[in-house]
């Protein structure tokens, strides 16, 4: 019986295509994040836009106090870490010195949503050209899954621990409707990270917050909906399937607003 | 050139342009509101950027951010915005960037009101925020001093980078005097290697006050130690006034130290041997000043008077290490003390009958 003979051989390194590599503005560091939790695709899509936009020497990220604490590590562009939920502040601060940067904040739930509240309200109102990038995990991860403005109602956390109770707790506070009706926004959208199809429309919606930005016409954010296995007690897979099944009907996935003139893009 | 009558805060605000401020946000508030609203006018006239934030919290973020990008930023408040203010101020120290901050002092403590007041000397000198740090506090009595001081500070913070502070009060901000005007400062246009311009042709910048492991930490709060060491060395300033043969000595900053010049001279025609001693810097304290005259055995005894209830007396008796007494005259909720409230004082202390005391009683004494 004759012994087929597989060739083992393959073409050089150099004359294969490259499909698939790690994206420019991306640090070729270790994260810190948790095995099944969204932030390390998120920071992968915000760097693989600003290398298509090819400003990663021209832009400046602002970190917040959170999970994401570390950011300013993983990209490979100039950064800042603010103070808890003052980084729309510390993004003013540096965009009206340098009208021609491209400024974006990294922000969580917790810090955007809670203490940061006044902080992206008024920088949403006055206009401001810079671009956010709003993580949503429906929890204070960083601090051991406290309850968030952002916790879903009946939603168990270490500090709800017999479910949020909306008469004594509160709703969910939805900042991308609220910012989509103000005149300063160009781009506000909802985005999720619980399949292919959500995060590659998840990209989408993160380049047009950049565009906004480039552009001039005012600021630009994008809220993901993203996992947190460890806080929410699930495996990576249920995390997915809860953000699906549970988040997406508390907040609605969608863009809230586009300026005409991203519209206009073919 | 000839001199001009300015108010106050429109002074300090004329004074931070032309020294090179390229950035104000700010928030208003009584009795520095003048400052803003003068900076609202000026600085979109010259190309430079004005930004009424929505908050104190936001200014000083906002600052900490233009900083970060090594531009000469400032901003400027009043001692409950002073309070507010104290987060960002801590995260401007522990990541080193150079900031100048103007506090018009009213009185507290809570809303308090809107007359002068020292009352943040401790807000400002001892700790203006969590963790160990200080910043360089400047404290003018005259108009033209605060124009002086303001107009080299931005040399100040960037040299050390650090913040520093002028620390002036209600009645500073909305006194008109005759002063003079410096003329406008140039500056090179090339930013320093740390701040944040873009990663272009180098490795990423980053302005953080973050560092998890206690070792490091460590070591970013010894290097902190280091600097202040070093300003202490060389910043210290004061004034004196007919200290030479003093055997009292009134110990005073700001308006208080204006206010005691006339209570020494009106001592002096009474025959009394009294003197001023004046601090410029509250931090760095010039201690080794006060020291210095209280070695050559003169000084029989020393009298503080402050617009607050004795913050800085804290620090003059750590200097005296009771080498000689020392007494304290204190005016709160915006009283200011007189001249003629300190002369009885004055006269107790050079062992004459006190004489007419003033139709105010020492609230401390």
């Amino acid at each position: 019986m004759a012994i087929a003979t597989l060739s083992t051989e393959k073409p050089p390194i150099e004359a294969m295509e490259v499909v698939y590599k790690r994206p420019e503005s991306l640090a070729e560091v270790q994260t810190h994040y948790c095995p099944g939790c969204t932030h390390g695709i998120i920071h992968r899509l915000v760097a693989e836009v600003i290398d298509e936009l090819g400003v990663r020497e021209k832009t400046i990220g602002v970190a917040p106090v959170g999970c994401a604490v570390f950011a300013y590590q993983y990209f490979n562009v100039d950064g800042c870490e603010a103070a808890h939920g003052r980084a729309p502040a510390m993004a003013t601060g540096l965009k009206r010195v340098m009208p021609d940067r491209i400024i974006f904040t990294y922000q969580g739930d917790g810090d955007l949503a809670s203490i940061g509240g006044n902080e992206i309200m008024h920088a949403a109102a006055r206009g401001e050209n810079i671009t956010v990038i709003f993580v949503n995990n429906a929890n204070y991860g960083m601090t051991g899954g406290q309850m968030a403005p952002t916790t879903l109602p009946g939603m168990v956390t270490t500090s709800s621990p017999y479910g949020r109770d909306v008469k004594t707790q509160g709703y969910p506070v939805h900042i991308t409707e609220m910012l989509a009706i103000m005149p300063g926004v160009a781009y506000a959208s909802r985005n999720s990270m619980h399949s292919v199809a959500e995060i590659r429309k998840t990209k989408k919606a993160i380049r047009k917050a950049f565009e906004a930005q480039i552009k001039g016409l005012g600021l630009g954010i994008v809220e993901i909906l993203s996992s947190c296995p460890t806080n929410w007690r699930m495996d990576p897979f249920e995390s997915l399937e809860f953000i699906r099944d549970h988040m997406v009907p508390v907040f609605p996935l969608g863009e809230y607003k586009v300026h005409d003139e991203l519209k206009r893009r073919k | 050139m000839s001199k001009e009558l300015w108010k106050g805060n429109e002074a300090l605000a004329e004074a931070a342009i032309r020294a090179g401020a390229e950035a104000f946000f700010g928030y208003p508030i009584t009795p520095q509101s003048e400052l803003l609203e003068y900076m609202s006018r000026r600085m979109p006239e010259l190309g430079r950027v004005f930004l009424q934030a929505e908050s104190e919290i936001g200014a000083i973020n906002m600052v900490y951010g233009a900083a970060s990008a090594g531009v000469r930023v400032m901003t400027s408040s009043s001692s409950p915005g002073i309070s507010l203010m104290q987060e960002g101020l801590s995260y401007i120290a522990g990541s080193e960037v150079p900031v100048v901050l103007v506090d018009i002092m009213r009185g507290g403590p809570g809303l308090g009101n809107i007359q002068p007041s020292q009352g943040d000397y401790n807000q400002m000198v001892k700790s203006a925020g969590h963790g160990d740090f200080h910043s360089i506090v400047l404290a003018p009595s005259t108009l033209q001093e605060a124009i002086d001081l303001i107009y080299d500070s931005f040399e100040l913070a960037f040299r050390y980078r650090t913040i520093v502070v002028i620390l002036g009060d209600g009645s500073l901000g909305q006194m008109m005097e005759p002063v003079e005007m410096p003329p406008f400062k140039e500056w090179p246009n090339e930013r320093p290697d740390w701040a944040l311009r873009g990663a272009k042709g180098r490795p990423p910048n980053l302005i953080t006050s973050l560092y998890l492991g206690a070792e490091k930490l460590e070591a970013l709060n010894l290097r902190l130690q280091e600097k202040l060491a070093r300003i202490k060395a060389h910043e210290q300033r004061h004034a004196t006034f007919m200290a030479e043969d003093a055997e009292t000595l009134i110990v005073a900053f700001g308006t208080v130290g204006r206010i005691a010049t006339s209570a020494v001279r009106q001592a002096r025609a009474e025959g009394m041997k009294v003197g001023l001693f004046r601090p410029i810097t509250l931090w760095p304290w010039p201690e080794e000043a006060l020291d210095a005259l209280l070695e050559t055995g003169r000084i029989k005894n020393i009298l503080v008077v402050e617009m607050n209830a004795g913050q800085m007396l804290e620090d003059v008796e750590r200097i005296v290490a009771r080498r000689v007494p020392v007494r304290f005259y204190g005016r709160m909720g915006g009283a200011i003390p007189l001249p003629d409230d300190i002369l009885p004082i004055l006269r107790e202390m050079q062992g004459r009958p006190a004489g007419e005391m003033a139709a105010t009683e020492p609230v401390l004494a």
